[in-house]
């Protein structure tokens, strides 16, 4: 069986910062493994170990040369081998949206032929939260969204996952195979990457493509979805901030507190 | 032109993000002087087409096909309207549901799609407005195609009111049995129940920023000093640190206490939507510039390692 995850590194913006033209200025961002991807590398290699059959982890992702620090702790957590979809022409495009994103991963999926397609829920930087389906429509595989508990029965050819729903319900949902599931925080603990592993990873295949060597042209990343402004938003604020020490801040707090009937 | 909303209903319920849907269709509708149409598929559909039927809606068409969610039938019912319909701008909920079907039906359209939009503007072709970065900054993005596909976030629109008197019109749909490659075999609901944060007067609400498990104890005793029930936001239950029906949240729960006070909670939409109806919000936080303060009507900015225990001693426990 092959797993293919989707690894994205985002962005991670400082309390303060200064936005230059429709990006943060790089002075105020460091960048992480993105949190969703994270449980979704996990689920993966859970699967791996758990498997009575070969299981191959391979993880992809849409970026830059600086972003193989973070494939390389995916690859430290247990996955197999990674591949890197970058070029001039990705450098250059406008906004990655789920469709452009998806177009790219699906040239990836079309070569690796995988049996199940795991990607985060969303990215915590731009927040679409629309890749993975978008990814399972084209490939014609079925899909789950926000799954936060998978079991898989390969004999039956069918992922049994529980959908978490907004107020505290979660939907149980037979979904064939192959599939694409988009993994929602909390379904794992995600492991620390041990020493071992973080050596490991320095040798393990990580397979750089451009858009051509994936079949596609420039045509095919081009969006009728354009960025135009970024900004921070106003705040909308009225609230009432104590200053002074945190004990002053404290005494005053307590006041209102006791005023609105706390601990009376 | 047209445009079309698609209803979200559970287990009997219209859930209330469709009435703002037809909020948002009705403004852009009256933009751009097109028809407004709204579709419901599945469950109770003449008892949830009449409550669609609100003020701004010129057509509601219900699929009578199934009685809860599967993504398979919306997609091929929410296309299949589509067609027939034509609408320019297709209007989705930016739910968890929402996210389950959307982008299959806008790839099957092959239309753009933006999610979680929480403002639209019509007045040079479309625009529509998201966060970024966990609601840190926000950016405008024009879309350049003659039909477009949104998800818009609950609770940004209020919801339609009125009752109006508009054609309620069952549409058949014709759905391939063979394409329906999921089975929606059931519900559960969460937690162990022995907390009920629903019914406190008084939540001491923790996040991320409270660092460690250990650091838990904290607020525990400042709960016991205020005779308050600890709640967390999403964070800390998934790394297991609290039981599920502490969570706060779209996903965890709804609640109306008197007093809400979050500590150590960036306030990220998710969690907003489950406590911006407590009565007073206090938040405590480093970070001035953290979206909890939007919402809250006290507010210290200062490490919660010294103010919590300052509260404690306040209240003298």
């Amino acid at each position: 069986m092959k797993i293919l995850v989707t690894v994205k590194q985002v962005a991670v913006v400082d309390d303060e910062f200064e936005i230059d033209g429709l990006g943060i200025d790089d002075r105020y961002i460091t960048h992480d493994l993105n949190e969703w991807d994270e449980y979704a590398v996990e689920e993966a290699v859970q699967l791996q170990e758990a498997a009575d059959e070969d299981v191959e982890v391979v993880t992809v992702t849409i970026g830059p040369e600086d972003t193989e620090e973070t494939i390389r702790q995916a690859l430290a957590k247990g996955a197999d081998r990674a591949v890197r979809v970058w070029d001039d022409t990705l450098a250059e495009a406008g906004l990655l949206d789920p469709t452009t994103k998806a177009r790219v991963v699906e040239a990836v999926a079309s070569e690796e032929d995988p049996d199940l397609v795991l990607t985060g829920v969303q990215s915590a930087d731009d927040g679409f939260g629309a890749t993975g389906v978008t990814l399972a429509e084209r490939l014609g595989f079925e899909w789950a969204a926000v799954v936060n508990d998978l079991e898989l029965d390969r004999e039956a050819g069918v992922a049994s996952v529980h959908r978490e729903l907004e107020g505290s319900i979660e939907e149980l949902t037979d979904v064939q195979l192959p599939a694409v599931l988009t993994i929602q925080t909390g379904i794992n603990e995600p492991r620390y990457a041990s020493l071992r592993g973080i050596r490991q990873a320095q040798t393990k295949e990580l397979d750089v493509r451009s858009l051509e060597d994936v079949g596609l042209s420039p045509a095919d990343i081009e969006s009728p979805l354009e960025q135009t402004s970024l900004y921070e938003p106003t705040s909308e604020s009225d609230a009432t901030v104590f200053e002074g020490s945190a004990e002053e801040a404290a005494a005053e707090l307590a006041e209102v507190l006791r005023d609105a009937g706390v601990a009376n | 032109m047209t445009i079309l909303s698609v209803a979200e209903h559970r287990r009997g319920e219209l859930r209330p993000v469709s009435l703002e849907l037809l909020s948002v269709g009705h403004l852009v509708a009256d933009e751009t002087d097109s028809e407004h149409h709204t579709v419901v598929v599945g469950g109770d559909v003449e008892a949830f087409g009449e409550k669609l039927d609100r003020e701004g809606v010129d057509a509601v068409h219900t699929v009578d096909y199934g009685e809860e969610f599967n993504h398979d039938v919306y997609v091929q019912a929410v296309s299949q309207l589509a067609d027939a319909v034509d609408p320019s701008l297709l209007l989705m909920p930016n739910t968890v549901n929402g996210l389950d079907y959307a982008p299959a039906v806008a790839g099957r359209l092959d239309r753009p799609l933006v999610t979680d939009v929480v403002d639209i503007d019509y007045e040079e072709g479309l625009t529509v407005t998201r966060e970024l970065y966990g609601s840190k900054a926000e950016t405008t993005i024009d879309v350049n195609a003659e039909a477009a596909a949104l998800t818009v976030r609950p609770g940004e629109w209020p919801a339609a009111e009125g009752v109006n008197g508009a054609s309620v019109e069952p549409f058949a749909v014709d759905i391939d049995e063979s394409a329906v490659r999921s089975t929606v075999t059931g519900f559960e609901e969460v937690g162990s129940g022995d907390v009920d944060i629903g019914d406190a007067d008084v939540l001491v609400s923790v996040g991320r920023g409270i660092g460690e498990e250990e650091n838990l104890d904290l607020a525990f005793e400042l709960a016991d000093a205020l005779d308050a029930t600890v709640s967390a936001s999403r964070p800390l239950i998934d790394n297991g640190w609290l039981e599920k029906d502490r969570q706060v949240g779209q996903s965890g729960k709804v609640v109306t206490p008197d007093v809400y006070i979050a500590i150590g909670i960036s306030g990220a939409v998710q969690h907003v939507a489950g406590m911006k109806g407590a009565d007073t919000i206090v938040a405590i936080n480093t970070d001035p510039n953290a979206p909890i303060f939007d919402i809250a009507d006290y507010g210290i900015v200062d490490d919660l390692f010294d103010v919590v225990p300052a509260l404690i001693e306040e209240f003298g426990s």
